[in-house]
């Protein structure tokens, strides 16, 4: 067992007193540990309780997710498009944008999950799963908003390649089938990569209830014993998928940035796309994750002990970094056309800043850039829950109307002046709203039936630290666990 | 090393590639933009009547004519001078835009007529080809457009009625060309200059627009695309249009 010597962060390098200096350290959930059975029966009471407000919640959620999604989703189907506000030149509209938004959340999945596994970074162990269930929930909705966009969704598996008798093959030249063909990897890979850490959990879960949910959990946990054998074996596969599903994270969102850059619209043919989608994503995942956490751990029991404040501030901080980056990618997509100076570059760039549509524009600006770059600075406020969440809110309100400024503003301006006319969304608002309900009810019915906490990665975090006193201080150290 | 024949077909691909072989002339100096070649391709193509349906749909942008008189200004108000109109159709580009980012092949390039085809059947609405296309001449079905009883009779059999969901774009009358194909095959001998015409060209009280063969150095459309008052939409797309407009205005009253 190797044993390395790693402070965590924020560990206080010179302490006043000694009591103070205890107390400081408990702040951190790996250094204060709790029984194995009692955090057992603490992550299994948060999933297994629910009050009335629960209920009446999820009863206002279904009945939104029915009439807003799928009924107004019908009369889209029966009517046709027309009910919805694309027009000429904006043949793309809201669906598109949330097709792009909801991918980006499911990056903070698998960015906290794979990237920060593979780094070992420890402030990641209690809120993977979380994590994670955004990245899958936020792919269903991605893929119902493709089939929301279809003019002739009924006939939408003609871009499955599939051998049929007419011979005709989907078109790879198409980057709707390089998107079609990232989106469906990475939702399986996701659910795999969801499922895989899950596994130990489930088998907690089956050895502390009865009824129909010792029914599910045996069967979901795939007879998991916890032996020596079957956790090297699950240990090697997370290693793999964590490796692999990184790749995949980078290229899923690199190729729905080709759906644009790929076209020859002024505004989208850009070769920056690629990495300012990857990094925009992120961007609106984490600070989305940092709203769920939240949500988490003022409607859950026994979540103040799981999620704490170090957790938000952690999060805080990343937020703050890819924030930079983002305004970075913004820049630079801005200043090449600019500097470029196309006629219809020009236009468009006039368009954005002084349009009609301008007041969203600067609006995206401030909660992109200001919001996070006047709060996440101070240690104090990143540990105020509350504003993370706020902070979150705004974030997302930021990137959702940098998509709706790259999708349906940016078509208005097109190289034919003759065809310019602005976007009015019709039947899309119901609609997106019915999806927010739809992820919300997902993730709600999910808490309650796997446990939101990976609980064995919190206690193999437990045992791997523990303080050493090294003459007059006391040091954080971390064992490999092997 | 190559084979003659494979030679052969290099050539006749060369000058498609490069000239194309059904193409269109546009004299913009003689357009009275009356707009009798939009009315002859609505009758002619099946495209539906919205106004009669949802006017508000018409004023949102989604009116559906294939052909669309285009006319702009210059300078500012009250000192404005109109420009030439300018009808504007589907180019048939040698190099489309439109083709590649289709994901079912329901937008490809004919090789027998070197024109752009959109297969109603195959499109599943990505509307991509729209999006992508820089001359925004594709029309999308956004809604079924119904047609009353008797109308129905004006419906030009030759054609197909679109569904809603789909997308629809100028064929440059491709059911005239294989009639008139097929005509000349019957009678054993080529297709004359000026024997096929699509519906907007037979329309023009002017004259303005022009049909033929662009791979025949001879044909009248041949001929006018030479005019010094040539132009093509958007040439810097390399698109390869099949469409030349012939400049008005300052040579405004000379007939080449």
């Amino acid at each position: 067992m190797a044993v390395t010597a790693k402070p965590l962060p924020h560990a206080p390098e010179k302490a006043h007193g000694k009591e103070e200096e205890h107390e400081n350290f408990h702040e951190h959930l790996m250094l204060d540990p709790k029984p194995r059975a009692e955090m057992n029966a603490m992550a299994m009471e948060s999933m297994m309780s629910t009050n009335w407000k629960f209920w009446v919640v999820m009863v206002i959620l279904a009945a939104t997710v029915a009439y807003c999604l799928f009924y107004e989703w019908g009369v889209l189907i029966v009517d046709g498009q027309g009910t919805a506000g694309v027009t000429r030149p904006d043949y793309w509209g809201v669906f598109l944008v949330d097709v792009v938004f909801w991918i980006g959340i499911s990056h903070a999945g698998t960015f906290i999950s794979a990237i920060l596994r593979v780094l070992k970074i420890e402030a990641r162990r209690p809120f993977t799963r979380a994590a994670e269930l955004m990245t899958t929930f936020g792919l269903v909705q991605a893929g119902i908003s493709v089939f929301l966009h279809l003019g002739r969704v009924w006939v939408v598996y003609w871009m499955v390649p599939v051998p049929n008798q007419r011979t005709i093959w989907p078109d790879f030249h198409s980057p709707l089938m390089w998107d079609f063909m990232a989106i469906t990897t990475y939702l399986l890979c996701s659910t795999m990569y969801l499922y895989l850490p899950l596994i130990p959990d489930l088998a907690m879960a089956r050895d502390c209830t009865t009824g129909w949910r010792k029914a599910f959990y045996t069967v979901t946990s795939l007879g998991f014993r916890g032996n020596e054998f079957q956790w090297k074996h699950l240990a090697t596969a997370m290693n793999i998928f964590a490796v692999a599903i990184i790749p995949v994270m980078f290229s899923v969102h690199t190729i729905v940035s080709w759906d644009f850059a790929m076209a020859s619209r002024p505004g989208w043919s850009s070769t920056v796309f690629g990495p300012y989608f990857v990094i925009g994503a992120l961007h609106s995942g984490i600070s989305a994750v940092l709203l769920v956490l939240f949500l988490i751990r003022s409607t859950m029991k026994n979540m103040h002990y799981f999620l704490r404040l170090e957790h938000f501030d952690f999060l805080g901080r990343l937020s703050l970094i890819i924030s930079m980056a983002w305004a970075y990618f913004y820049f630079n997509d801005y200043i090449v056309p600019w500097y470029g100076g196309g006629s219809v570059e020009k236009r468009l760039l006039d368009f954005l800043a002084n349009g009609p549509e301008a007041p969203l524009w600067y609006l995206m600006l401030f909660c992109n850039i200001a919001v996070p770059w006047l709060i996440l600075w101070n240690k104090n406020w990143r540990r105020k829950p509350w504003l993370m969440a706020l902070v979150g809110i705004g974030i997302n309100i930021g990137m959702y109307l940098e998509r709706y400024i790259i999708i349906p503003v940016t078509v208005t301006i097109t190289r034919s002046p003759f065809i310019s006319r602005s976007y009015h969304p019709d039947i899309e608002i119901p609609i997106t709203i019915g999806m927010f309900a739809f992820f919300l009810l997902l993730y709600m019915g999910a808490s309650r039936l796997i446990p939101l906490i990976p609980v064995w990665e919190v206690e193999e975090g437990q045992v791997a630290h523990s303080l050493r006193t090294v003459g007059n201080t006391e040091v954080v150290s971390l064992s490999e666990l092997e | 090393m190559s084979h003659p024949h494979e030679d052969e077909h290099e050539h006749a691909k060369e000058i498609v590639e490069t000239s194309g072989k059904w193409g269109m002339v546009i004299d913009q100096d003689i357009c009275t933009g009356c707009q009798a070649c939009v009315a002859a391709c609505v009758m002619e193509n099946n495209t539906s009547f919205i106004g009669d349906v949802r006017e508000e749909d018409v004023a949102y942008g989604r009116s559906m004519q294939w052909i669309r008189i285009e006319r702009f200004w210059q300078g500012e108000y009250p000192k404005v001078k109109m420009t030439d109109y300018q009808p504007m159709m589907c180019q048939q580009c040698g190099n489309a835009p439109c083709e590649p980012v289709c994901p079912v092949y329901a937008s490809v390039h004919s090789a027998a007529e070197d024109l752009n085809l959109q297969v109603y059947n195959r499109c599943i609405g990505t509307r991509y080809c729209a999006n992508n296309c820089p001359y925004q001449v594709r029309q999308f079905n956004w809604r079924d457009w119904p047609l009353p009883a008797p109308m129905t009779q004006r419906l030009n059999p030759d054609v197909t009625v679109r569904q809603r969901g789909v997308m629809e774009k100028c064929t440059f009358c491709i059911q005239r060309i294989h009639k008139g194909e097929d005509q000349a095959k019957s009678e054993g001998r080529d297709v004359m200059d000026g024997e096929i015409v699509p519906a907007c060209a037979q329309a023009c009280p002017a004259d303005a627009i022009v049909f033929g063969r662009l791979d025949d150095p001879e044909s009248k459309v041949s001929r006018k695309a030479l005019d010094g008052r040539s132009f093509l939409q958007l040439e810097d797309l390399n698109t390869m249009p099949r469409v030349t407009y012939l400049k008005g205005g300052s040579t405004h009253g000379r007939n080449s």
